[in-house]
Formats: C-alpha cells, structure tokens, sequence
C-alpha cells in the first residue's frame, strides 16, 4: 500500500492519543464534513498565559480525518492560542506527510477547521478557515 | 434473455481505459452516474458537427434541423417511458430540477398552509428539500412513510397517512442507497383514492427497468439522463396534461412565451410554457439517443441482467466478516449493495478499492436521513448496471479483503 495509508495514519486512526472530551473547557466547537458525514469535535483548556494546556477531539471519520485530528491536537498543545490561530493547510499536510487529492483534502482538513472556528468563535467551520 | 456483455462493453469507450494505476477500470458507481456508450456520445458529436443551432423561430436550415431533432428526441423520451404525447415530457436540467419544478409551479398554485404531503424516510435529497423550502414558506405539513427493519417501506402507516387527507404523495420508485423498490402501482392507486396527487422520483427506477407511466397511472414522474447512459446536464419530468396545463409557468425568459408587451406576457402552451431560454439541445439528442440504446438492447433483459448480478453480489459480500448490507433481500431490490465493513469508514474502504481500479462511492450518498436513522454516518456502495459482471464483483470482494488486511 502506498503513501496515503502510512503506518502513521492507520496508527493514530486505530490507537489516538487525544480522543476524548475536556470538561471543563475554554473552547468547544464541533461541525460535520457534508461530503461524507464525517464529524469532529475540539475542546480545549487555554493557561492564563494564553497557551494551549491541554486539548482533545472526538467523533467519527475515515482514517485520514481521524488520524489529522489525532496529529493535530498532538502538535498544539503547549502552543500559544495566536499560533494556533495562524496554522493553515500546509500544517497538515506536514504533519500527515502525504500528497492528497481535492476529496481527501477535505478529510484531511476539517480537524482544523474546526479548530479555528472555535479559537475565533465563529459558527461554522469554513474553508477560508484554511486556505 | 441474457444480455451479450462483452459486446455491450465494446460499446462503451470508458470501460476500455485503465485507472491511475495501470489497472483496468472496474466501474461500479452507476447509480452516482452511467457510463455512455459511443451512440450516445457519436450522435452529440454529430449534433455540433453538423446541426448546431438554436431551435425554434429560426428558419434556416440548420434551425429546422436542430429543432427536428430536438423535437425528436421528446418523442423517444415520451416512448421510453410509453407517454401518450410528447408534449408531456418537459425537459429540465435533471431528476431534481424536475421535483423542484413541481414544487414550485403546481405545489404553489395548489398547496396552502396546513396541507400535509406525504413523503417517505428513504427520499435523496432532492426530494426532501424542495418541500422543507415550501413547508417554510408556505407551512405546509409533511409527513414522512416509515422505513422498516427490512428496509421496505411500512405500508400501514402509509394507509393511515392517508386518512389524514394529503394533498401529495411524493416517493421514490427506487432507493438509491437500499435499493428497495417500492410498490409503487398500490401507493399510487391508494393515493388516489383520497384524491392526491402522485410524483415519482424516478432517477433510479428509470434506467434500469421498464416504466410506463400510463399503466401507474402516476400524475408526475421526474428523472435524468445521465444516470441511463444519456449526458449530463439533462433530465425530464412528465405530467399529466390537465395538470400541466394548469400549473402557471416555471421560469420566465424566452420560449416560454406566446406573447410579451412591456409590462405583461401570455404563457406558452406545453411543454414550451416550461422550458425558458435555450434548452441543453445537443444534451437532449444525447438523451433520445441513450432512450434508444437501452430499447435496442431491451429494457426487460437489462433487468434480468442487474438482478443476476445483484444477487450474486449480495451472496458473495455477505460472506465476507465485517461486512454488513443495508437493503432488502435481491428480490425486492435493484443494482445497488451499500454496506458497511467493520472498523473501516467507507472512504478509507472507496480509497483502497480505488488502488485495483474499483470505483464505489462512499458517503451518504445525498440520503442523510436514512443514514440517520439506521445509525450510520455513512456507507460504500458497489451499483450496477447493463456492462458489470460477476467477474467485476469478484474484484470488489478481493478488494475488501484487502482492505480489511490493512486495517486488522
């Protein structure tokens, strides 16, 4: 099997280290993928100083979109709040490590539409977000 | 009757070609869309080859000969599915611009606040929303036919709604995700008996069997061309006369018209009257073409053939650990197996199978409630059609062994 099932993917789709859910938390947001129903919640707890202290995701999804939400979460915690509200695609698709088509990038990307939409507090995870 | 599949294959250019990967294309997506064979795709070509130009009013010879031909393909449109007159197929963008035709001409001028239409749990989407915009602005009431357990629908229920008095019933004749096909003589015959009137989404059921909208009786039946080997871009809906003739006019532009004076205009008669602006003509005589195909090749064998097919997929995917059906048993269903496979989410399942040239479609496949109320976010789909073969199945099933190793 090629590049877009790396080990990593299917690993952190099987076994994630950030499902879950943080109660209490400072920020939650949650929104579907309408391509394919895939959904994704993000909480996280913000420290006085602005940074993320801790964060987890749920919901359902292919492995792609699991496993970006898994790698994604991974990759902010300890991050200030500013940071996390400048990531674009281009994080992701670092962090997945793979090339993907226009379908699956759709996947790839809602974990942190949705995270964005939540850091800002808008009502609905768009592409802009990400672009 | 057994259809010659080699030969209807060498008939289809695209089933030729090989995917990314250097294997060849195993096409098992016909519900999403057909694949077109060179008779439909050659009698485009030779309509832009030869007879472009716009139809109606113009006098030369290429607008006779467009307009003839478009006229013509009507009459097969018509044929196809044994209406008594052409003027009764109006053509639209497709199936869902149809249903919306419907809602926004003869529902508008019919349905008020309170009155109840009667849908059902397996509609797509494109029968779904068309009356949710009317429920929000006119308030009319929907109601919604139950799926059982068996995935057919629950008929009691039906017969209870309609004593409520609905104004319409509005059905698929065939799941696009389940497959089921419903009974539609007996749902329209119960209809009216209260006095509603009947639309049938026929997207699925019109391709892949005989419809004859004299013998249901039905007042509307909508679909498309693109899913029964025609061009995208094209659909019909026919109606009735006496009710077309009532419905005031779709949109407005030109054709549509007798007359315009400055601040007024007389509505054209049918199907003119619905068909605003310059229609999709090289589409249409792609469509009459593909109406024309399926009758050469015969619309009963075709049937057969999908049934044989089906059911053998279903015999083979059900023996495969993990994976779960979701529709009814073969004999009251048509060419489509939509499952689900344990622990795998039916895009990783598409993606996988995309790597051996086998293209199913993952998602919700526009039928959200469905999914919703069986559980499931989503699901894969193999569909089939006149060109698939047991061989092709055999290829879907190794592929979900394959994708099951991957994610053991």
């Amino acid at each position: 099997m090629d590049d877009l099932y790396r080990e990593i993917i299917i690993e952190h789709y099987k076994n994630p280290s950030y499902r879950g859910h943080l109660d209490p938390h400072d920020i939650q947001f949650a929104d579907n993928n309408p391509l394919c129903g895939d959904h994704i919640e993000i909480t996280l707890q913000v420290s006085e100083d602005g940074k993320v202290s801790d964060a987890r995701f749920d919901g359902h999804g292919c492995a792609i979109s699991q496993a970006s939400a898994d790698l994604l979460i991974e990759s902010i915690i300890g991050k200030p709040l500013d940071e996390v509200k400048a990531l674009k695609k281009d994080h992701i698709l670092e962090l997945l490590g793979i090339d993907l088509g226009p379908v699956r990038l759709k996947c790839a990307l809602l974990s942190l539409k949705v995270l964005k939409a939540g850091v800002y507090g808008l009502g609905e995870a768009s592409d802009e977000l990400v672009e | 009757m057994t259809l010659n599949v080699s030969q209807i294959r060498s008939q289809f250019p695209i089933l030729q070609r090989e995917t990314a990967n250097g294997v060849p294309l195993v096409y098992l997506d016909s519900t999403a869309t057909s694949q077109k064979p060179l008779a439909v795709i050659e009698a485009m070509n030779d309509f832009y080859r030869r007879s472009n130009a716009n139809i109606h009013r113009g006098v030369h010879t290429l607008a006779e000969e467009a307009t003839a031909l478009y006229e013509e393909a009507r009459k097969k449109i018509a044929k196809f599915v044994n209406a008594p007159d052409a003027r009764q197929v109006i053509f639209t963008r497709n199936t869902t611009e149809s249903i919306n035709l419907v809602a926004y001409t003869w529902a508008r001028a019919n349905l008020k606040e309170g009155d109840l239409a009667i849908l059902t749990e397996m509609e797509h989407h494109s029968n779904l929303v068309p009356w949710h915009i009317l429920q929000a602005e006119r308030g009319i009431r929907l109601e919604f036919i139950p799926v059982k357990d068996d995935f057919t629908l629950d008929l009691e229920t039906y017969r209870s709604l309609l004593d409520q008095g609905p104004k319409l019933v509005s059905f698929t004749h065939m799941s696009n995700v389940l497959g089921t096909i419903n009974p539609v003589d007996e749902m329209i015959r119960l209809a009216h008996d209260v006095g509603a009137v009947t639309v049938i989404d026929g997207a699925q059921s019109v391709p892949h069997f005989s419809v004859d909208v004299q013998a249901l009786d039905v007042d509307f039946l909508a679909f498309s061309a693109h899913k029964m080997c025609g061009p995208t871009g094209i659909g019909a809906l026919y109606g009735k006369t006496s009710l077309l003739e009532k419905m005031p006019p779709f949109l407005g532009g030109g054709d549509m018209i007798k007359e315009v004076k400055l601040r007024s205009f007389r509505a054209n008669t049918i199907p003119a009257k619905f068909e605003a602006g310059t229609p999709a003509i090289a589409e249409a005589v792609g469509f009459g073409a593909a109406a024309d195909y399926l009758l050469s090749v015969g619309m009963d064998a075709i049937a057969i053939h999908e049934h044989q097919i089906t059911e053998y997929a279903l015999d083979r995917l059900e023996e495969i650990p993990g994976v779960k059906l979701f529709g009814p048993t073969a004999d009251k269903k048509g060419g489509v197996a939509a499952f689900s496979l344990d622990g795998v989410h039916p895009h990783d399942v598409a993606q996988i199978l995309d790597r051996d040239g086998v293209a199913v479609r993952a998602g919700h496949h526009c039928a959200q409630p469905l999914h919703e109320k069986f559980g499931l976010p989503a699901t894969s789909r193999a569909s089939f059609y006149l060109y698939n073969t047991k061989g092709e199945v055999d290829k879907l099933v190794d592929g979900i062994y394959k994708v099951k190793k991957y994610f053991a």
